[in-house]
């Protein structure tokens, strides 16, 4: 994808420090020549959970080292960090997907749980897209929240993009309209959509996300062609719940995963890309518009179990 | 999740066939359930560690009750480690002898500070208080605008204007909570990383010179393993007295809080229960210890059952479910006792099964018309057919359907979350030794003895 800028020293730099830790540790456990036993397995599969990846997948993947020894294809243990790599690439490889934005307008619809970072994402969206010269409006369509267009509207106004927006407690949906209208009347190139945080498990918070969908579904046929949810690093095992909850009321085109930039590995998706098969389309690296990057599924492995 | 913790720890415990006393070899298997029933809920894994180790312990060599399994024994000995180790229930943060008290919150980029600083202002003015917020998160965009709002909602002033630091609002806010006599003030200050030195400096800098009385780090319960990093560091760098564990109205099983107990040993004051300003509720560490094992936040519930269901009706329902002859009758009446008792999704967040009912109506107001359509269809069918919904075939689903104007779909729903509850409610059965007072529960049995 051109518009964003590649996987620059920005995101090593991010990934560097959450490797700190993880990477430290693994490094001890399969730098040595010890002996493959299984006191070093059982290290290694809580290596992995230390990333969040989940007890299960982490047991999967012990189990695939463990048949490995036995075939002798792995004898000491640095051989372990290669293969672990190999697989984690392996699985995510197909994960790494560009976003959809060839319509006019294109429209990215941002939804998630509370706090994990779709405004932001939203802002920095809009800052790269504009940058990459698409012509770019945003919809402030949290009409929950306090002072969640006053936010939009702020950002908005520091990236220079337009914000369509109501009165607070408004209908979501009166703004989505608006807004698809305005960017199809304009013909922009893209209208990324803000939404409310929502827990997966409110089920009239998801009714009103569907409605949301279908409004510009309806509108504009084939919209909205990115449906991303933002889900944080810091997230544990409930992030699947989340993934697999709004991927089946709304369809997930994607994720966007935020906060990288803190020592949480994000893990989870590891998870959400093997049972779910959804994309991570993006990467949050800070708060700033320039932190948002493409997912690199060896730079985000390297992260996990530290560089070759 | 239907294989709750003790399902599956029967089943181990059946294969092994022990009985009679815990012995080293018959828990080690049930304790790696244990083990990965505490990694799933987010449990740091050194955390986990050390608590299967104690609970080997604690374990080994206990005589099983009578009343109990050997894998209820487990159970009941995890659970009551997991109670101690979380700590004492109602932490009160005191309030300081010469007023105002100054409490700070801290934490994370969107872990819940601002809505929470909101929550605590409304709670302590029902307590008769006057507090003062002051808004000294200068960094998100319109965050100020943010606790503003929130406090006008709950009718508490807010004090901080773009401009100042972080550390100048926090100062001018104590003189002026002083001089205006309100108490406490508290202070919603910008989420940060822990590993951001240079704004742990700002918040050392604020406790050092404003002195709060209470700092609290706001932790979001979704938090992985990750938590005791975070934790640790904001513990080193600035230092917790208390936390607050936010998001709970959700399905996350909450096993950051013992991670960030294990390594504060800080007690959890409040949890957060929804986005409004009254979702704020004092902490149980039995409920968050049931939670964290699967079991469902069980206490919490029977607690809301209780003040709503009629304890005849309800003994007559745990008669029927024992005989097996729940019918779509009883279903009817269920589910408007589970309406009686709030909002549906929290309810059923509450359970470990609150998942298997999903398509029922959740929702009071979302989702009255999908419980009018439920009421519609049982509604005509025959005494028979709610008697024994067995007999249901095709073509009677499409009467049901025509005569209470729904379609078949709708009574297909109706009859599968039918079927699923009454396997529910068969699973709950092997609970009862464990949980004796879910008896007061609508559709839970009585237990026997
Ligand atoms: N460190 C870091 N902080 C981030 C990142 N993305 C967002 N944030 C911060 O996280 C906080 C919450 O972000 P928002 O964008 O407001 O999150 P949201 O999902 O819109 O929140 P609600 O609308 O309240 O549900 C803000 O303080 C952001 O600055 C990131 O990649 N790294
Ligand atoms: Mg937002």
């Amino acid at each position: 994808m051109k518009f964003l800028s590649g996987l620059g020293d920005r995101l090593r730099e991010g990934l560097r420090r959450s490797q700190e830790y993880l990477a430290g540790g693994l490094g001890a456990v399969l730098e040595t020549d010890r002996p493959i036993d299984d006191a070093l397995l059982e290290e290694l599969e809580e290596l992995l959970i230390a990333a969040d990846l989940g007890a299960a997948l982490a047991a999967d993947f012990t189990n695939r080292a463990r048949e490995e020894v036995m075939f002798g294809t792995v004898t000491r243990a640095g051989q372990l960090r290669p293969l672990f790599r190999r697989f984690l690439v392996d699985m995510l490889s197909p994960a790494a997907q560009p976003l959809n934005l060839d319509h006019r307008p294109a429209v990215v619809l941002l939804l998630g749980v509370n706090g994990s970072g779709k405004t932001t994402t939203a802002a920095k969206l809009a800052s790269s897209l504009k940058g990459s010269g698409k012509r770019v409006l945003l919809a402030a369509a949290d009409t929950f929240r306090a002072a969640a267009i006053e936010q939009l509207k702020r950002w908005g106004e520091r990236i220079d993009v337009e914000v369509i927006r109501q009165a607070a407690g408004s209908d979501p949906g009166a703004v989505v309209f608006d807004a698809v209208k305005a960017a199809t009347a304009r013909a922009l190139d893209v209208l990324i959509v803000d939404t409310a945080g929502r827990l997966h498990t409110k089920t009239n918070l998801m009714d009103e996300l569907v409605k949301l969908r279908r409004v510009i579904e309806r509108q504009l046929p084939g919209a909205p062609h990115e449906t991303l949810m933002v889900l944080d690093a810091p997230t544990g095992q409930n992030g699947f719940a989340q993934a697999r909850v709004f991927h089946e009321a709304i369809a997930l085109t994607g994720v966007c995963l935020t906060k990288l930039d803190g020592t949480a590995k994000g893990g989870i998706v590891v998870r959400i890309v093997r049972e779910l098969k959804v994309p991570v389309k993006l990467i949050g690296l800070g708060e700033r518009v320039e932190d948002l990057q493409t997912f690199d599924p060896q730079a985000f492995v390297d992260a996990l179990v530290g560089e070759a | 999740m239907l294989d709750s913790l003790s399902t599956r720890l029967q089943a181990i415990f059946d294969k092994l066939g022990g009985r009679g006393r815990l012995s080293e070899e018959n828990i080690q298997e049930a304790l790696r359930e244990v083990r990965v029933a505490l990694l799933e809920a987010d449990v740091n894994f050194k955390v986990v560690r050390a608590f299967v180790d104690r609970v080997r312990t604690r374990a080994v060599g206990q005589d099983v009750l009578v009343s109990l399994t050997p894998a209820q024994q487990v159970v009941k000995v995890v659970h009551g480690e997991l109670v101690e180790l979380l700590g004492g229930s109602g932490h009160r943060l005191a309030m300081a002898s010469h007023p105002p008290t100054v409490i700070m919150l801290m934490g994370l980029q969107g872990s819940g500070k601002t809505t929470t600083a909101a929550k605590l202002a409304r709670l302590y003015t029902k307590q008769g208080q006057h507090p003062l917020l002051a808004a000294a998160d200068t960094q998100r965009p319109a965050a100020m605008e943010q606790l503003r709002t929130l406090g006008a909602q709950v009718g508490v002033p807010v004090t901080g204007a773009p401009g100042q630091t972080p550390l100048e609002i926090c100062r001018a806010a104590r003189e002026e909570a002083a001089a205006r006599g309100l108490t406490p003030l508290i202070l919603d200050t910008a989420g940060r990383l822990h590993i951001d030195e240079a704004l742990l400096g700002e918040l050392q800098a604020i406790r050092r010179e404003v002195a709060p009385h209470h700092v609290l780090l706001v932790v979001d319960a979704m938090t992985g393993q990750d938590a005791v990093t975070v934790a640790d560091r904001f513990n080193q760098a600035v230092g917790i007295d208390a936390v607050i564990l936010t998001k709970l109205d959700g399905d996350s099983r909450g096993g950051a809080a013992l991670s960030v107990r294990h390594v504060t040993g800080r007690p959890i004051a409040f949890v957060g229960v929804g986005e409004k300003t009254d979702a704020l509720e004092p902490f149980h560490p039995d409920r968050l210890a049931s939670r964290i094992l699967g079991m469902g936040d069980v206490l919490s519930l029977v607690e809301k059952a209780q003040a709503v269901v009629d304890q005849t009706k309800a003994e007559e329902l745990a008669r029927k479910l024992r005989e097996d002859s729940f019918s779509l009758e009883d279903f009817r009446e269920q589910l408007k006792q589970l309406r009686q008792m709030g909002p549906l999704d929290q309810i059923l967040g509450m359970l470990p099964f609150g998942k298997m009912l999903k398509g029922a109506p959740k929702d009071l107001d979302g989702e009255s018309a999908e419980l009018g359509r439920f009421d519609a269809i049982i509604g005509s069918m025959t005494p028979g057919e709610r008697r024994n919904p067995e007999v249901i075939n095709g073509s009677r689903r499409q009467r049901i359907a025509r005569g209470s104007g729904t379609s078949v779909q709708d009574v297909n729903r109706l009859l599968k979350q039918y079927a699923q509850l009454r396997k529910v409610m068969k699973q709950f059965k092997g609970m009862e030794g464990k949980l004796p007072r879910l008896k007061n529960l609508p559709g839970f049995p009585t237990p026997r003895g």
